[in-house]
């Protein structure tokens, strides 16, 4: 087994090494966001430095080079996730941007009144508005897909939900608020059976595992590149050829058409037809430069590395008392979601904020579990693989310390 | 009732806050003004006195008597509570022109800790600051 060498990973991300309020960052957010390493801000910077031009457009020699890194990204991407074609890798702002297409555009023409669209229970806004906001115009309805008090999806429940009135079942990989590892493999098998199409919310999940669209089969895939080392305003949404060429656009512009004139216009094919206006080039180059990161990384051993954080953390959390643990899911990743007996979670986001200790409190956007748990929202510590077992013990002491302050 | 920061003005907050030079020591008095507040009414927590944009639940009521503004406030998280008992305390007992013209912003600056808890959302001190403001020009 190899040994994960994190304080070298650690190294390589610039705004790791600094204090705040007079102590050494320790930065346990990531499931917001994570930070960057110096080769992607380099990317990004030299692109501007060398390449910038407009793609696809200048009959000059920097527009051929933009246009090359462009392309190169969206190549490397697909072969990153197992996709067929690189025509499949639709850019996007983020996954809420990508789960909005589908909505929209794959909604638009595939929703009729009575359908329904299933979302599980712990869902992202992300992955539950949009869906409302077209059920809403189509006349479906947008269920939610019963979560145990583990904050597991109860699959016999899933089962027994669908019929043939289900048109699409969207579901995160993993939750942002709990953790939880959702069995997607056995979701998509059994959408599939019933007819229902397939989403999968991979903005969580994107950064620890490996991933194949082919082994997977999920109709579409969405994913932020800022949570897996990358820029933020950049994200893919992936689709099967046929659902994707069968979509109307979903903006208007240039770089989308195929000819324009009043009498009609014609579209661009795939994935042109899905990405009008000027697009975020810089992030895509950022995005390409975060694929070579974490391709460069032994990811098993990293991702135990994660899980050791993580079981550690879990077992002195419970023995420091008065913050149980909310979703205690068996399969779950990076995310430490919990409340506290004695204070609000807000109160002991901001102690340890004191301590230098970066956490991120709230609901997370995920109101409805915190309201099927009754509570207003949780701590949630999330690590990724540069996170250290001293980060570890300096949350520990930090809620040690706020303890002490609060109860 | 007595309301807080009738006894205790801006003034003794922020010559209280100046002495402290580390940050335990300032939040645990921020959490003990917090506890000083008089407790609102479970019947005063309507929707209507929730104030948005919080992360933690605030509420606030008032009270205009004799020409002068009283507030009361509560929060569900501690320290926030203890914010809303610096604000308190430089609004109450006030006149309406005095709230509607009171300079909150040089009184943050002086406690000099609040700068980026004022700046912050989800504490709900901006949205709190905002009602008692436009209480105040309401009752002009
Ligand atoms: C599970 C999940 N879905 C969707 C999103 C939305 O991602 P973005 O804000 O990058 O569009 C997030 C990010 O917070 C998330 O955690």
């Amino acid at each position: 087994m190899s040994h994960f060498d994190v304080a070298e990973v650690r190294s390589r991300f610039p705004i790791l090494q600094q204090e705040v309020n007079g102590q050494p960052l320790v930065y346990l957010d990531n499931a917001a966001t994570t930070q960057k390493p110096e080769s992607v801000i380099e990317a990004i910077a030299n692109y501007y430095r060398h390449d910038n031009a407009n793609v696809h457009r200048g009959a000059h020699a920097l527009s051929d080079r933009a246009t090359e890194v462009f392309e190169g990204a969206r190549e490397k991407v697909a072969q990153f996730i197992g996709a067929p074609s690189k025509d499949q890798i639709l850019w996007t702002r983020g996954t809420t941007e990508s789960i909005n297409v589908v909505a929209a555009s794959w909604g638009e023409q595939n929703l009729t009144a009575g359908d329904r669209v299933l979302v599980s229970a712990m869902e992202h806004h992300a992955n539950i508005v949009p869906w409302q906001m077209i059920a809403q115009k189509r006349g479906a309805n947008v269920e939610p897909i019963p979560v145990d008090a583990d904050g597991a999806i109860d699959m016999a429940a899933f089962e027994s939900l669908l019929d043939e009135r289900v048109k699409m079942v969207a579901v995160g990989h993993v939750s942002n608020a709990l953790g939880s590892v959702n069995p997607v493999a056995h979701i998509i098998e059994l959408a599939h059976k019933a007819g229902a199409k397939v989403l999968i919310d991979a903005a969580q999940s994107i950064a620890h595992w490996p991933v194949n669209m082919v082994e997977l089969g999920c109709d579409f895939y969405a994913f932020s590149a800022h949570k897996m080392f990358g820029p933020t305003g950049m994200g893919v949404l992936y689709g099967k050829r046929e659902l994707l060429e069968a979509m109307q656009p979903y903006q208007g512009g240039g770089e989308m058409i195929e000819s324009v004139s009043f009498a009609g216009t014609t579209y661009n094919q795939l994935p042109y037809k899905f990405e009008a206006g000027t697009p975020n080039i810089a992030g895509a180059v950022g995005l390409a430069a975060a694929v070579d990161f974490v391709q460069g990384l032994d990811r098993s051993a990293a991702d135990r590395h994660e899980a050791e954080l993580l079981h550690r953390a879990r077992a002195e959390l419970a023995a420091i008392g008065g913050y149980p643990l909310v979703g205690k899911a068996e399969s779950a990743v990076a995310v430490l979601s919990f409340v506290s007996d004695f204070a609000h979670p807000q109160d002991i986001g901001m102690i340890l904020d004191q301590q230098g200790i970066a956490v991120r409190t709230g609901n997370h956007c995920a109101q409805p579990i915190m309201d099927q748990f009754g509570i207003p929202g949780t701590v949630r510590a999330s690590f990724s693989l540069y996170n250290t077992h001293d980060d570890v013990d300096r949350l520990i002491a930090g809620l040690k310390k706020a303890k002490m302050f609060l109860a | 009732m007595t309301e807080f920061g009738v006894d205790v003005s801006a003034e003794d907050i922020v010559d209280t806050l100046s002495f402290f030079d580390d940050w335990e020591e300032r939040y645990k008095y921020i959490i003990d003004l917090g506890k000083e507040l008089p407790p609102l009414a479970e019947s005063a927590k309507t929707e209507q006195n929730l104030v948005r944009g919080c992360q933690s639940q605030v509420w606030l009521d008032s009270q205009l008597r004799e020409g002068k503004l009283y507030f009361v406030a509560d929060s569900d998280a501690f320290i926030v509570k203890g914010l809303l008992a610096i604000v308190l305390a430089a609004y109450n007992g006030k006149s309406a022109a005095q709230v509607a013209d009171y300079d909150i912003d040089a009184y943050f600056d002086e406690l000099n800790l609040l700068s980026h808890l004022s700046s912050t959302r989800g504490n709900g001190l901006k949205a709190m600051v905002q009602r008692i403001q436009n209480e105040g020009r309401a009752a002009l």
